[in-house]
């Protein structure tokens, strides 16, 4: 007995005073443990990666449709306004928010940009409007959480619910319809469904907005801070970071691209539809949860984001592709969320007992 | 040490602090030079840590001046403290888990070029202080990758900008081993031959003895006495920190040792615990000694059910029980009073009575029967002495001591014979802190196996008949009481074989 705590001593003494010595076994692991540390978030963009991969590869030998020019051009218009959100979402996800109110704000914010272009308001002004509409509601949201100090979960479905109410009362829940030739394919129908030289606009707007996010999120202080308030609220305060600021400053973030994801839906659409983005706030989070955000805060990437928006867009249209009806999709989709997230803890616990 | 400079560094002046209900700072006066280290001691809630939230500007006085080489301060936010060289290094650890070192050092003052972040100047910066505090890692790790001991030193980097003249820890040592401990008091020393004044919090009497210059005591939110170290020993330190002679402080009857009542044999849960076994009598208080992170708790928790093990027998009374949740624990007639009272232990928002009849509600064919409830409510008040003028009070706006009772009340309703008590007089004052040593006394006295976990020493070489010692997982030894020395207890916490000590 004495004998085997003798040696498990030896081996134990270094890590006993890991502090002040040049240690060499530590020395050794600390290009590991770095890595490690990062593993996290890796991981999870290559198990979405892989999953989109492996999905994209089955259909493309199960649907005759599916690999055809039209077909991915398809799914990334179809998916441009989830992403658009899901940038801005994954900031505030990653404070340990979240909003639920994104679905109604955009519907919102296309019924009023038709409604201004109805009242002969050339379409950049109402898109610039519709925008500022949204980050309005982000503001809301934002004074909600920081300042009256509301649950993110309770502050942002209330605001849902309100701008829900707020857009029936103003539409009596009709479409708003607006002048053809404005809002027709050859003029704000570019937006949505138009191509430069074959490219997609929509295309073009994502890949400007998630390098923009990228940069934010990663190269700015607003992006550190971020990182900072959702992995320890309190430690950020303490190092004089103004904590309620940037809350503010993230949902206003949101809000502002789910005022111009909502005017890239009009432009789908060619009309405003009150009714539009009924739980599109529940695909937006899932998409960033499937990244590898945790909603638990400190943790998440744009890249992941992107991955996670396209993998459920993938299932989505593949699903369409192979027949299987609306109601078998969300079955599908929500197995994947658990799947996503079953993975994350797994791999979470794995990496935690390598650590130590 | 520089108290002949005619300049402090800094003054608080006729400081105070109310809270709602109380007054936590009471008209305090304090000064420290460039190149002291002056502890701040006294028992919890004595105000220290309060006291230096001021100094470092998290929390606003009621009244009061604080004056930094003469001129007033305005108070605005810690990062205008930190500015004016007055920074905090504090006693939860206030780092970002999923930020890289250099990133938690550089937080909210980060240099930038044209809003862009500049990493590289970053990574260079957190080398700089990490060096100061002789921590060789690499400034780009994830900090819930490094050791506690390590992540203490990124703290105190951290709060080492530039130019900072005056250094407050909060009870720093809390969760260090010895040798890092010895680091750390280095690394202070070299903090104070560059001129810079460190307030030091502590209630640990060998170490205010080992770094402090002067000490300053507090009790009840006013300063006692501020002494030089030379004018102090351990009676008249503890005798100012108490408040009256400190000889009940462990009131330990008799004890009345019967048969084992517990054995346990083997217990193993992988990279956690390895092959643990003891026993405890009836009527004995066994004390498990150890280091934060050596498995006290982790052993307790696995005879008790709530973590899963891999290996291990455990009988109660001879008999083999099958212990595989809480639940089957509690049956058996096993009770485990959590570290954490306010996370694990209490339900704050029912009240006290609620809160007592928890484990064992009394029902009548399913329906529960309120006037019982209260019956044994109000009993255990008069037995544990609670105090409280109703047991319909909400438990969360009772003090940590009664918090405590209420508890143990709910431990004895359940009939339970072995009880583990895992550090139960944290976070309690002086007082509640012996009234809760009679209880357990009592109950051992009264045939109950206890087990007492306890990262404090004197603590468990009072209350305990026999000690075990765990390190990393394993038992290292087992004391009598008449073997008890810190010597020895420390060695074997520290892994040292007792063979090195001698």
């Amino acid at each position: 007995m004495k004998d085997t705590i003798r040696s498990t001593n030896e081996v134990t003494g270094d890590e006993a005073a890991p502090v002040p010595e040049e240690l060499p076994a530590a020395q050794r692991t600390i290009a590991l443990l770095r890595l490690k540390g990062r593993l996290g978030d890796f991981i999870a963009q290559m198990t979405a990666a892989g999953a989109l991969i492996v999905v994209f590869i089955f259909l493309s030998f199960a649907s005759p449709d599916f690999l055809t020019t039209n077909n991915l051009i398809n799914i990334i218009e179809q998916n441009a306004v989830t992403a658009v959100i899901a940038l801005g979402m994954t900031f505030v996800i990653i404070t340990a928010g979240i909003d639920l109110s994104v679905g109604s704000t955009a519907a919102m914010t296309g019924v009023l940009g038709v409604e201004l272009i109805a009242h002969g308001w050339n379409w950049p002004l109402a898109l610039l409007a519709a925008i500022i509409a949204g980050g309005v509601v982000g503001l809301g949201n934002g004074l909600l959480i920081s300042v009256a100090r509301l649950n993110p979960f309770i502050a942002t479905l209330g605001m849902m619910t309100v701008v829900r109410g707020l857009t029936d009362v103003a539409t009596n829940a009709v479409v708003v319809e607006g002048p053809s030739d404005v809002l027709g394919p050859d003029n704000f129908g570019v937006i949505g469904l138009g191509q430069v030289a074959g490219i997609p606009v929509a295309l073009i707007i994502l890949v400007v907005l998630s390098v923009l996010a990228y940069l934010l999120l990663s190269h700015t202080r607003l992006g550190r801070y971020t990182y900072a308030i959702g992995s320890n609220q309190e430690a950020a305060r303490l190092s004089g970071i103004p904590v309620k600021r940037y809350l503010l400053a993230v949902y206003v973030i949101l809000g502002l691209l789910t005022g111009l994801a909502g005017m890239i839906a009009v432009s789908r659409l060619g009309i405003g539809e009150p009714n539009f983005g009924i739980g599109l706030e529940l695909d937006v989070i899932a998409a960033t949860v499937i990244g590898g955000a945790s909603l638990f805060g400190g943790q998440g990437t744009i890249l992941g984001t992107l991955l996670g928006v396209f993998l459920i867009g993938l299932i989505r249209d593949g699903s369409v592709l192979l027949d299987v009806n609306l109601f078998t999709q969300n079955v599908i989709i929500g197995i994947v969320i658990w799947l996503a997230v079953l993975w994350d803890q797994f791999r979470r616990r794995r990496i935690s007992s390598l650590a130590s | 040490m520089a108290i002949a400079q005619h300049t402090p560094l800094v003054q608080l002046v006729n400081i105070s602090k109310q809270f709602p209900g109380v007054l936590a700072v009471d008209n305090v006066s304090l000064d420290i030079f460039p190149g002291e280290v002056h502890v701040v001691a006294g028992e919890n809630g004595a105000g220290k840590s309060t006291l230096m939230k001021l100094l470092s500007q998290v929390e606003r006085p009621t009244s009061g001046r604080v004056l930094l080489n003469g001129q007033e301060v305005a108070f605005v936010n810690p990062q205008h403290a930190q500015r004016l060289g007055i920074s905090m290094v504090y006693q939860e650890f206030a780092l970002a888990p999923h930020l890289t070192v250099a990133q938690n050092i550089t937080l909210g003052r980060e240099s930038t070029r044209l809003g862009i972040l500049d990493k590289r100047a970053e990574v260079e910066q957190a080398r700089r202080l990490l060096q100061r505090v002789g921590l060789q890692i690499d400034p780009r790790r994830i900090v819930s990758t490094l050791s506690v001991a390590e992540q203490q030193l990124v703290e105190i980097a951290k709060a080492l900008d530039v130019d900072a003249k005056l250094v407050i820890m909060d009870e720093p040592t809390a969760t260090l081993t010895d040798s890092e401990i010895v680091h750390l008091f280095s690394v202070i020393r070299g903090l104070t031959a560059q001129g810079i004044g460190v307030f030091y919090i502590s209630h640990r009497l060998d170490e205010i003895f080992q770094i402090a210059d002067r000490v300053t005591v507090m009790r009840d939110g006013k300063v006692v006495a501020t002494l030089p170290r030379n004018e102090l020993d351990q009676q008249k330190l503890i005798r100012l920190m108490v408040g009256r002679d400190i000889k009940h402080l462990y009131p330990k009857p008799e004890p009345k040792i019967g048969p084992v009542l517990l054995r346990v044999e083997g217990i193993t849960r992988r990279g956690i615990l390895h092959q643990c076994s003891f026993e405890v009598h009836a009527g004995e208080i066994l004390g498990f000694a150890g280091l934060i992170g050596s498995g006290r708790t982790e052993l307790a928790r696995a005879v008790f059910g709530a973590d899963p093990i891999d290996a291990g027998r455990v009988w109660l009374d001879g008999k083999r029980l099958s212990i595989k949740s809480p639940v089957s624990a509690i049956a058996a007639g096993i009770g485990y009073l959590t570290e954490d009272r306010k996370r694990d232990g209490l339900a704050m928002t029912l009240d006290i009575a609620q809160n007592i009849t928890l484990t064992n509600l009394p029902t009548v064919a399913s329906w529960i029967d309120m006037g019982k409830e209260e019956r044994i409510a109000l009993r255990a008040r008069n037995r544990l002495k609670i105090r409280t003028p109703s047991v319909h009070r909400k438990v969360s706006v009772l003090s940590g001591g009664n918090q405590q009772k209420v508890i143990v009340a709910r431990w004895l309703e359940t009939q339970a014979r072995v009880l583990f008590f895992d550090e139960p007089s944290r976070g309690i004052d002086v007082n509640a802190k012996s009234e809760l040593f009679e209880i357990i006394g009592n109950l051992a006295s009264e045939g109950r196996a206890i087990v007492l976990i306890s990262s404090y020493l004197p603590e468990l070489m009072n209350m305990c008949d026999r000690l075990i010692v765990l390190h990393e997982g394993r038992i290292t030894g087992e004391l009598q009481r008449s073997e008890f020395t810190e010597e020895r207890i420390m060695s074997l916490a520290t892994g040292a074989s007792e063979g090195d000590m001698l």
